[in-house]
């Protein structure tokens, strides 16, 4: 079967890949792009460490053909990176020592982020349940919970300061 | 505090939390290199069988391939990881010689370009195999006539000529006789795979200097590194293994496995070669923690003393020890518990079957010791009919008592543990038991005890 280009966007930037039929996401970004944040724990779908955002929706990029995101919006740990200092999540993680070996933390940390994305103020409950494609071995996962708490109150305080300076701005 | 600790008692970022949050933590599997090939392997689809031929006619026509490797490419094909801290005789195979003993052992290694053509042609290699009764029970095992997974005639890891791990003090039958209760039990557990997120794997390069870099996740980088040298009979010097990033080991990846291999690979390819378990490798071929199944007879008198304990364990090592033989003898030494009884007789053996080989997971051996004990130990108290919080303060160690290995508790903490465990969970204990301390006994001989 022939390959065929593929173009989509990563992280706000164009990218354009040759691929044979059936080629994943994970595969593409991280042998063909280098974007090795995604991980590969099984590459069948059980595991959560390969988790990407597809238009800000949590997927397994594991089990995506990349000709299925063909000119969707692709978002990576790498590209959720700010240039200085930590995302939010990120910090939160690291402050509740909520990665050990590190290696779930990628899906861990994506899943979090598109739960935060449309629910800003998740209950134990929504979090316990949008965490529940991804493993990890090494935490016991309560230390991710409570980061994705107090990450939606880092991004909430946020929001109230930015709102608070622009306010003040205004008068 | 001393005023010259910097970091004891501070809280300090670890070196390596920025790189797990952003990703940028290097895992081996991250890295890759020009020209990189690929490792994968055929493997035994039967429990036990002999090799009659190996037909790589069909592989070797896959587009991609490049080599396979089977046992007479490999410089010292038999070994044993706990070779190094003089445990013997050697008896695993990096590739299989003349006879499978596990279902997913290593026969043939492909190389190829790609991991596609890799797995490709290892589903081209056709096995003529001749099946051999198997036998996956650690009794069952060691009755007259099983099924013999060893070359030495025997299923059980020899220790000192003995076929198991044996640990006595003062005379356990004479006191069975004394006991006013006799309280049996038989505890049996079931292997368990550590399953790190990050599955075992390695990278092996070759370096314009003869030398060979192997990025690799093992938990024990100097064992893999010294047993790869001499798999390969080569000068430890020739070999440098980068390691530390592990994502998720538990004890499953202290096994020297894929290094071995991936080097030779590398040796005659002159290229750099990847060798990673699938997911199902690692769930199904890779070691896990032994099933155990564990007796346990103990005398009691009518006060709760404990006055005789005698232990029958075995661990289904699968078919090769690994780490077993090592794993077994810190179970012996830790399966009469945290208690001072006076008459102990343990026998662990060590015992080969034809299900997966399994070695080290958290706790060595102790934690199924501690699981059959603990449960044995409600049993007593149900028995003698005191509570389990008072048996086990009864029962417990103090500094001075003679451990079944003949080595005095120094450091005893059990009956300060449970006090503080006590208080955590809103347990109020006795008066008696919360003025028990660890402080030596001075009643009389034995501690007015048998
Ligand atoms: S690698 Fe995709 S779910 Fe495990
Ligand atoms: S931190 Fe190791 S698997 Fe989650």
């Amino acid at each position: 079967m022939a390959s065929r280009i593929v173009t989509f966007d990563l992280g706000g930037r164009e990218v354009e890949v040759m691929v044979r039929p059936m080629t994943t996401l994970q595969s593409v970004l991280r042998n063909q792009l280098g974007f090795t944040a995604t991980k590969d724990g099984c590459r069948q779908g059980g595991c959560g460490s390969c988790t990407v955002l597809v238009n800000g929706q949590p997927m397994l990029s594991c089990l995506l053909p990349v000709e299925d995101v063909a000119g969707q919006r692709v978002t990576t740990l790498e590209s959720i990176t700010p240039a200085e200092g930590l995302h939010p999540i990120q910090q939160a993680f690291l402050d509740a020592h909520a990665s050990q070996c590190g290696y779930c933390t990628p899906g861990m940390v994506m899943v979090s982020k598109a739960l935060l994305d449309h629910d800003p103020a998740p209950t134990d409950d929504a979090i316990r349940h949008a965490l529940t494609g991804n493993i990890c071995r090494c935490t016991g996962y309560r230390p991710i919970v409570t980061a994705v708490h107090s990450a939606a109150e880092a991004v909430h305080d946020a929001a109230d300061a930015m709102r608070g300076s622009a306010g003040e701005r205004a008068r | 505090m001393s005023a010259d600790l910097n970091v004891v008692g501070q809280s300090v970022e670890r070196s390596d939390g920025i790189g797990h949050v952003t990703g940028r933590t290097r895992f081996f599997g991250d890295r890759s290199f020009p020209g990189m090939l690929h490792l994968k392997m055929v493997r035994s689809p039967l429990d036990h069988a002999r090799i009659i031929g190996i037909d790589l006619t069909d592989a070797e026509r896959v587009s991609g391939f490049v080599r396979a490797l089977t046992a007479s490419d490999v410089p010292h094909n038999l070994y044993t990881i706990l070779g190094l801290i003089g445990v013997e005789p050697e008896e695993e195979f990096v590739l299989a010689e003349d006879r499978v003993r596990f279902k997913g052992e290593a026969i043939v290694a492909i190389i190829a370009e790609s991991e596609a053509a890799a797995l490709e042609a290892v589903s081209k290699v056709h096995l003529d195999l001749e099946e051999l009764p198997a036998v996956f029970d650690v009794e069952e095992a060691l009755r007259p006539g099983a099924p013999i997974v060893t070359s030495w005639g025997n299923n059980t890891f020899m220790y000192e000529g003995h076929p198991c791990r044996r640990v006595r003090l003062g005379d356990v039958e004479a006191a069975f006789e004394r006991a006013d209760h006799i309280v049996e039990g038989v505890y049996n557990t079931s292997p368990i795979e550590q399953a790190p997120v990050e599955t075992t794997g390695c990278i092996a390069v070759p370096e314009a200097n003869g030398r060979y870099t192997v990025y690799t996740n093992t938990q024990a980088l100097y064992f893999s590194l010294d047993n790869t040298a001499i798999i390969l009979q080569v000068p430890g010097n020739r070999l440098h293994f980068v390691g530390g990033t592990v994502g998720g080991g538990f004890g499953g990846k202290v096994d020297v496995i894929v290094e071995p291999i991936a080097t030779l690979a590398a040796m005659k390819t002159n290229r750099p070669v990847r060798f990673a378990y699938s997911r199902s490798e690692e769930m199904q071929v890779s070691s896990t923690r032994s099933a155990w199944r564990i007796y346990i007879k103990d005398g009691i008198s009518r006060d709760g003393h404990i006055i005789a304990r005698k232990v029958t364990s075995y661990a289904d090592s699968g078919a090769y020890s690994r780490q077993t033989p090592y794993a077994l003898t810190k179970h012996a030494a830790n399966a009469a518990g945290p208690y001072a009884i006076p008459n102990v007789s343990i026998d662990a053996y060590c015992v080969y079957t034809n299900r997966q080989p399994t070695s080290a997971m958290r706790g060595f051996g102790v934690t199924m010791a501690s699981f059959a004990l603990e449960v044995q130990m409600d049993k007593i108290a149900e028995r003698v009919g005191v509570d389990p919080w008072t048996i086990r303060f009864i029962n417990a160690y103090r500094n001075g008592d003679m451990k079944p290995h003949r080595k005095l508790a120094e450091d005893a903490t059990l009956i300060e543990t449970m006090q503080a465990a006590a208080a955590l969970v809103g347990h109020v204990l006795p008066d008696d038991l919360r003025a028990m301390t660890s402080a030596p006994r001075d009643a009389g001989p034995d501690g007015g005890r048998d």
